[in-house]
């Protein structure tokens, strides 16, 4: 039967794959960031499968792919964080939490004192 | 039977990772996205990465999730408009062409691995005598590499000056997230009376035990985080302004022991970051036990976002 | 002696998995989001009561047993709080009869 590591790599591409179809079709950001989430978990689950066929003296994965993994994983959330932040900030300036064509006007000097 | 609780583990994470990609409604996505998370932590614990399938199902499934479905819930009042937005055939068209490539090219490539894998695993082995610590993870990211830890840990405060800098004038410099009124006598406030002592020793002896055994300063930070954010959401606690000077202190004081240490590796071992000999295990719980504080305050503040209350 | 502590285990974990079944073909049949609530909850923490009972003669050490109602404790609690919570949010927005 297959190999674990491989199954789990085979999954991770399609996983990527779906991502990507989610990033391109969804319209709303937060759909697209939502998508590159998944996206980027199915990266870290390629970079886990490799790892686990690293396996050596005992351990049950290469460790320093492993180490890697759990950076990315925190730096990851930390952008979808900001990316989030940034999406309400938009909401909350123009009241529409989609990217339309046309810029949103100029902040007045009173709307920045409300 | 292990490859079928594989294959099924493969298939349902698929599922789930396909329903929040093409499910209409955005806060029922953004929950299967939590259910695909805590999916994931099983697969990873299924490749024998226990430190990642906790770092996954603390930040990735938990953090993240509550991220967006707080993000979700705020963002209600657009999803009629937003659906009005879907696009076309062609695009999807391209999409579903775009995706296919790039899933049969990683499938490719992995089916493509060289046999036998090439692994560091035997000098990571070889040379953790000198750096103290059993975990072998443990000792990439806080001896072999930890630039990359350092790094991270400044990433991170970078992201929160960035979410800070989104506040509005009129509010800059204030308190983030909504002020929370809770029943006092509800359940709430009852909960999160009860389960933050509990999660405090948890997260605490999972960044103890980090040193031997699976575990770590980024799982038990974000335990203590969301302790402490139950306690905010439950109304026991206000989230301080982020002009607070002691805030602030306590956010740079982890990188900047970091640093200190790696300044004084520079003297005293030859290279930024260098230990000398037998000092490795004391200076690595110094680094880590400065960090845990700022993590935890710099994972529960990225999760409750710019501030939105003038600073009283 | 083993033999028989298999025997539960299996016995044990099957239960455990056969409430499961039960409270998610309840969360599927049942008409309201209360009922469905009270199905989810009750019969999914005696699955979870079973599977601990029946891991409890396989670990290797009394701490690790203690781990693991530990694990039971925390999640009867967190199950009691948001059930409560989800309820009272389904009973606020409910139409008045």
């Amino acid at each position: 039967m297959m190999d674990s590591a491989i199954l789990f790599g085979l999954c991770a591409s399609a996983l990527v794959g779906l991502g990507v179809y989610g990033l391109i079709v969804n319209p709303q950001p937060l759909r697209k960031i939502l998508a590159f989430n998944v996206v980027g978990s199915g990266v870290f689950l390629l970079c886990g499968a490799i790892a686990r066929r690293g396996a050596a003296l005992g351990l049950g994965g290469d460790p320093v792919p492993q180490a890697l993994l759990i950076t990315g994983i925190v730096v990851a959330f930390s952008a979808t964080a900001l990316a989030v932040a940034v999406l309400l900030r938009l909401f909350d300036e123009t009241g529409s939490a989609t990217l339309t064509a046309d810029a949103p006007e100029a902040p007045t000097s009173e709307a920045g004192a409300k | 039977m292990i490859e079928a609780l594989n294959i099924g583990l493969a298939l349902l994470v698929l599922a789930l990772g396909a329903w929040t990609v093409v499910a209409r409604d955005t806060f029922a996505a953004t929950a299967g996205f939590l259910a695909y998370g805590l999916l994931l932590t099983l697969v990873w614990v299924q490749l024998h990465g226990v430190d990642v399938a906790l770092t996954e199902a603390a930040i990735g499934g938990g953090l993240t999730g509550a991220l967006l479905i707080r993000a979700a819930a705020k963002l209600r009042k657009t999803e009629t408009a937003a659906r009005a937005e879907r696009p076309g055939a062609p695009t999807r068209l391209v999409a579903a062409l775009a995706s296919a490539a790039v899933t049969v090219a990683l499938a490719l490539a992995v089916l493509a691995l060289p046999d036998p894998a090439p692994t560091l695993a035997p000098e990571a082995m070889a040379n953790i005598a000198a750096t103290g610590v059993g975990n072998p993870i443990t000792a990439v990211l806080l001896a072999y590499r930890s630039m990359d830890t350092l790094l991270e840990a400044i990433v991170l405060l970078f992201a929160l000056i960035g979410v800070w800098s989104l506040a509005p004038d009129r509010v800059w410099g204030g308190r983030p997230g909504p002020l929370n009124r809770v029943d006092p006598n509800g359940i709430l406030a009852y909960f999160a009376r009860v389960l933050p002592p509990i999660g405090i020793i948890v997260g605490i002896y999972i960044f103890w035990i980090g040193a031997d055994l699976p575990g770590g300063k980024f799982q038990g930070a974000t335990i203590i985080a969301a302790m402490w954010l139950l306690t905010i959401m439950a109304g026991l606690t206000d989230v301080p302004p982020v002009s607070r000077t002691w805030l602030r202190v306590l956010l740079v004081l982890g990188p900047a022991v970091f640093i200190a240490v790696g300044a004084a590796g520079a003297l005293w071992a030859g290279a930024f970051l260098g230990y000398p000999d037998g000092f490795a295990k004391p200076l690595i719980i110094v680094i880590e036990a400065a960090l845990m504080p700022s993590l935890a305050l710099v994972l529960a503040l990225l999760l409750t976002g710019a501030p939105e209350r003038a600073a009283a | 002696m083993s033999a028989v502590l298999d025997v539960f285990t299996f016995a044990a974990v099957t239960a455990g998995a056969f409430f499961y079944l039960a409270g998610t073909v309840g969360l599927l049949r049942f008409p309201d989001s209360l009922t469905r609530l009270h199905a989810l909850t009750k019969a999914d923490n005696l699955g979870l009561a079973l599977v601990v009972l029946g891991l409890l003669p396989r670990v290797d050490s009394v701490l690790a047993g203690l781990k693991l109602v530990a694990i039971w404790l925390l999640v009867l609690l967190a199950g009691a709080a948001a059930s409560q919570l989800i309820a009272q949010t389904v009973i606020r927005r409910r139409p008045e009869p």
